[in-house]
């Protein structure tokens, strides 16, 4: 029976491909939960409510906290974001609803492609070199325009993909009806896009909440708390890898916690962007 | 009356085109859009042919024939919808009230509020049904609340919606019913309005119940407008038209009144299509 070999042939065939492709879940799995497990395990003794009161210690002092990195972490963040997202917004937005047939978007996309993938530590010295070197000293300042450079391409990214997927079809109705462009664009495009947008912000921030390398060529660290733009700044990557390559016990502990800060965070962002994603309506 | 008479300077030869009032022959046609010697290009291809055709002032016009012959790009010149476009480009005339649309200084809003279009898919605005229909009317006029709520009622009646939708103005307008959808898009271009309205196949995604209702509505316009209807049906061009064009292959074959049309075409072409020969 040549059909009965071929049927059990294919049965065989499909139970080690499923055997395999349940292996690397498994396996991807794993990694995942011995990560997390341990950033957890070995956290959860370091974590304290003083974490978010206190100053980072100084070595061999007991307690302390990770109060300076936190705040310096959300203020050059906020600066990043606050920088970034509108210029990528303007890029995506002239490349999708303005330059789509324009031989300059090809050219910026490619571009913007580059960028998107450069090492951060490329990033970090640029700003160094553009920023830091002409003003003398680190500051929270170029700390955050780094973090801004990291977000344009993301969001120019996103803004440019979610305008492209808003249909042509209701550009055209709003266009017939005597709408100008900018109209057209505010109160169409960008309402039909607006979770895809946001979600790419998320990411963005996401994205750039763990990055050690530039920070530390431009904000460096900052042992005690700070509000200053101009002076150097604390953050929470830079701290963690700090602490964590000390050969004191306190500071590694609270570079666990740290980290488990860190991903924390950057878990609840991912999970608000899909959600966000998810709540799209289909047009 | 013919066409040829009173357009003694039309570029091309017409031969079919000898036209009389349907309902009533002898009485005056207003020509409220002028189509004269059009030609399109989309990038080098040629997509319509030397086009000659008139719509009647307060009239329903129905273009009919296969796909691809050329009828929605006539109709997205009629608007200059198509301006959106890189490589797509008009050659030729097209009247509105006797002033040329097709000049580099239109203002293509304004055309556009004067000359609206429904598309095929129902294209509501991602807001509330309320504001599906405000937004067109708050491009071009500013009206007190009390006014704009009376103007947003009076287009959702006029597109046979108000009863469906009147308890619930805040919900999407992405909520509504595919043929529901439609009729929005419909009062929202009514809303602002038009002289002109352009429907490109405006029944093709619905269901027969959505279409007749379509089909009903655009009866009910068209003693205010002037209407141009692209249509895959042949019925329905039947229906809702005193006017019918046939194109085929980006050619005007055949325009004519209706009931002529579809009773005694005067070319071969026109014929095989309407009896379904091809097409």
């Amino acid at each position: 029976m040549a059909l009965m070999d071929l049927y059990s042939r294919r049965r065989r065939r499909n139970t080690i491909v499923l055997a395999l492709s349940f292996g690397a879940t498994a396996a991807g799995l794993g990694w995942l939960t011995l990560i997390l497990g341990s950033l957890v395990w070995e956290s959860f003794r370091g974590f304290s409510l003083d974490v978010f009161t206190h100053m980072t210690p100084p070595p061999g002092a007991a307690g302390g906290g990770l109060l300076n990195p936190i705040v310096g972490s959300l203020i050059m963040t906020t600066l990043g974001v606050a920088v970034g997202t509108p210029i990528g917004i303007l890029a995506g937005t002239y490349m999708a609803e303005y330059g789509r047939y324009a031989h300059v978007t090809k050219v910026v996309r490619f571009i913007n492609d580059i960028l998107l993938s450069a090492p951060s530590i490329v990033i970090g010295l640029f700003i160094y070199e553009m920023v830091v070197y002409p003003m003398g000293h680190f500051s929270g300042f170029a700390g955050g325009l780094a973090l801004a450079v990291l977000v344009i391409p993301v969001v120019v990214r996103t803004t440019e993909d979610m305008l492209m997927l808003v249909p042509k079809e209701l550009r055209e109705a709003s266009a017939a009806l005597g709408t100008p462009r900018a109209k057209i664009i505010w109160n169409v495009s960008y309402r039909a896009a607006r979770a895809g947008i946001v979600t790419g912000i998320l990411l963005a921030v996401a994205r750039i909440s763990g990055e050690t390398a530039p920070l530390l060529f431009t904000a460096l660290n900052n042992q005690f708390f700070s509000l200053d733009l101009n002076q150097p700044m604390a953050s929470l990557p830079a701290v963690i890898f700090q602490f964590a390559l000390s050969p004191y016990q306190d500071w590694q502990r609270l570079a666990w916690v740290g980290a488990m800060i860190i991903t924390f965070a950057v878990l609840a962002l991912s999970i608000t962007a899909r959600a966000l994603a998810g709540s799209r309506k289909p047009s | 009356m013919s066409i040829a008479n009173t357009e003694s300077h039309h570029p091309a030869h017409l031969p079919h085109m000898t036209v009389t009032h349907a309902a009533n022959p002898g009485a005056r046609l207003e020509e409220k859009v002028s189509v004269r010697g059009l030609n399109f290009y989309y990038g080098e291809s040629r997509a319509l042919k030397a086009i000659n055709v008139p719509l009647y002032a307060g009239m329903v016009t129905a273009f009919i024939g296969p796909s691809g012959c050329g009828k929605s790009t006539l109709l997205r010149v009629l608007n200059r919808i198509y301006d959106l476009y890189p490589n797509q480009r008009a050659e030729g005339e097209v009247l509105l009230d006797g002033k040329n649309i097709l000049g580099a200084k239109q203002d293509l809003n304004l055309l556009r509020a004067r000359v609206g279009m429904v598309f095929q898919k129902p294209t509501p605005f991602p807001m509330s049904i309320y504001e599906n229909i405000a937004f067109g009317i708050r491009l071009y006029e500013t009206l007190p609340k009390s006014e704009l709520d009376d103007r947003v009622e009076n287009a959702l009646r006029r597109g046979a919606l108000w009863d469906e939708v009147k308890d619930k103005l805040g919900a999407n307008g992405l909520s509504l019913s595919g043929g529901q959808q439609q009729r929005l898009c419909i009062a929202r271009t009514v809303a602002v309005k038009p002289e002109v309205i352009l429907l490109d196949e405006p029944c093709s995604a619905l269901d027969p119940i959505s279409t007749a209702k379509i089909e009903e509505l655009i009866d009910e316009l068209k003693s205010d407008y002037t209407i141009a209807i692209v249509t895959h049906n042949m019925q329905q061009a039947a229906r809702v038209s005193t006017y019918t064009a046939f194109m085929y292959l980006g050619e005007m074959i055949e325009f004519g009144p209706t009931d002529r049309i579809f009773t005694t075409p005067s070319d071969r072409r026109t014929q095989d299509y309407i009896t379904g020969r091809f097409g």
